[in-house]
């Protein structure tokens, strides 16, 4: 696998209460493209990373990772390639310690305790998070949670860096360190937000997801500067991109 | 429900007292399962009439939470929390079992209350040794250890999982109720007529939740291999650690210490 691209051909998937998220969905990521995700709640995008690493499974259609389909015998390698940041870090810390949990994915990759040690600190600086490694994650505040859930993944060196709302509960500071921190990550990532600034900051191309299938999928610029596009995604400009209100009432 | 839910939260301090490096911490989990496993099997093998040459064997438990930095109250919640299971299991005693055995003055002591007394206080034994065990040891060293004395995989990461899951059962009991007391006006409990949708809520939240987590598990390359970054290794200091109790244990078992020192103390006078 030494190419990451992602290919998504016909994608349906029906939730077994029978919500169908995802209609016929099919997109090409190439190696390196940094991809963001966007659309509103419930637009399914939850829904598509879970596919990108097997957590689900098309009910029909086909999904390959670094020109491999997503199937049972394929998984291990897959999620070896695919690190996924999940939505709500509560899911994702089950360790007594952040420590632990850090070097979870690392031991089962079967790397020896130097390395996993090397590893887990390294990662843990990254996020800015090597203060807290002795704590027990569910004492930690949101954010902190959030960034040492980043942490987790990050010490598995993926290939393909798939996120979901990683800037969700982060307070400036930590948002823009996570933002600088992402931008060295120069392999293939994609990230779900309804954070628009930092697809501005960071992705170069953007999905827009509505009701399951893709609305729009071109050059981020392009798209956010589309309003009545953005409108009927039910999306708003990036404020950064946006006059400044007081500025123009005052005149 | 503030009350319930900081003693709820508590029960994850068992994982952060499993994280102190004490001398007990540092022995090798065989070492600390083989030496529980012994004492829940010499406590289990008095009669059912015993309760004196119980007493001794306190000092076991003891022990271990003053030499593992062990905070005594913390302990003694979990047990009035098993403290229902105790008297269900010893009720029967005192009303099928009337066989008077003892006079104290006018009041006759019944066989049944004997015995009532008896498993109560080997339950408490057993329940302490063992919740000790896991804050000295935390679950995962436990269940490596039990896998490397040969208990099949299958079986251990039941046991492992349990684990893990009761406490998001317990964590999504919480945010359930707190979502329940802040819109509804009971001031106190859950009102009766909610408990079912409660439950079956509950229900759904943590079979989500849990194969939330187990996604997660695999996403991050979990086998069903239970890997540790530090291994215990069985040293000399083990083998002393487990002869001394099971030395102690046996002394205790087949020597009844508080007559032989009554007897002592008679034959002294
Ligand atoms: N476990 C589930 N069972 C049934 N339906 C679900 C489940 N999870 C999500 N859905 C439905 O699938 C659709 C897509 O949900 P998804 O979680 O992918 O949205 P999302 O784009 O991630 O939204 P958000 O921005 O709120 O995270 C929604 O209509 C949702 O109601
Ligand atoms: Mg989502």
């Amino acid at each position: 696998m030494s190419h990451h691209t992602i290919d998504l051909t016909e994608v349906l998937y029906t939730y077994p209460d029978g919500t169908t998220a995802l209609r016929n969905l099919s997109l090409h990521i190439g190696h390196g493209e940094a991809v963001a995700i966007v659309g509103s709640n419930g637009s399914g995008k939850t829904t598509l990373l879970s596919h990108l690493n097997g957590v689900l499974f098309p009910s029909s259609g086909i999904v390959n990772i670094g020109g491999y389909p997503v199937t049972k015998q394929t998984l291990t390698q897959i999620r070896r390639t695919v690190g996924m940041v999940f939505q709500n870090p509560d899911d994702q810390l089950f360790m007594p310690t952040v420590y632990d949990d850090v070097a979870f994915g690392p031991l089962n990759l079967g790397l020896p305790p130097i390395d996993v040690e090397k590893r887990v600190t390294a990662a843990l600086k990254t996020v800015g998070a090597l203060e807290l490694r002795n704590r027990p994650p569910y004492r930690l505040s949101g954010g902190q949670k959030r960034a040492v859930a980043i942490a987790t993944v990050l010490a598995m060196e993926p290939a393909i860096l798939v996120m979901d709302e990683p800037t969700a509960a982060l307070d400036p500071l930590a948002r823009r360190q996570l933002i600088n921190l992402l931008r060295t990550f120069t392999h293939t990532k994609i990230i779900a937000t309804h954070d628009l600034d930092m697809v501005l900051d960071l992705c170069e191309r953007t999905i827009i997801l509505c009701n399951g299938t893709i609305l729009m999928d071109g050059p981020t610029i392009d798209i956010f500067h589309d309003k009545k596009l953005l409108d009927q995604a039910g999306l708003e400009q990036p404020s950064s991109m946006q006059s400044c209100p007081i500025c123009s009432k005052l005149g | 429900m503030i009350k319930l839910e900081s003693n709820w939260l508590d029960l994850r301090r068992l994982d952060d007292l499993a994280n102190q490096k004490t001398f007990i911490h540092c022995l090798d989990p065989c070492t600390k399962l083989f030496t529980t496993l012994a004492f829940v099997m010499i406590v289990t093998s008095f009669s059912k009439y015993e309760i004196t040459s119980l007493i001794p064997l306190t000092f076991y438990p003891i022990a271990l939470m003053a030499l593992g930095n062990l905070p005594y109250n913390h302990l003694l919640k979990r047990l009035v929390v098993i403290a229902p299971f105790v008297v269900f299991v010893g009720l029967f005693n005192p009303i099928f079992d009337q066989s008077p055995v003892a006079n104290l003055g006018p009041l006759v002591i019944s066989g049944g209350w004997i015995s009532f007394i008896s498993i109560t206080i080997k339950l408490i034994l057993t329940v302490t040794s063992a919740l000790i065990l896991v804050a000295t040891t935390g679950i995962n060293s436990i269940c490596a250890a039990l896998f490397r004395i040969g208990i099949p995989k299958p079986i251990v990461i039941q046991i492992l999982f349990m684990y893990r899951y009761l406490h998001v059962l317990l964590e999504e009991f919480l945010i359930t109720s707190q979502a329940y007391s802040l819109r509804s006006f009971h001031s106190s409990g859950i009102h009766y007529k909610a408990w079912g949708s409660l439950l079956g809520q509950l229900l759904l939240r943590t079979m989500a939740r849990a194969q939330r987590i187990y996604q997660a598990m695999l996403c991050r390359g979990f086998d069903g291999e239970i890997r540790l970054l530090a291994m215990g290794m069985r040293t000399k200091r083990d083998n002393i650690y487990f002869v001394f109790w099971l030395a102690f244990f046996l002394f205790c078992r087949f020597l009844n210490i508080p007559q032989v020192l009554g007897k002592l103390l008679l034959e002294g006078f």
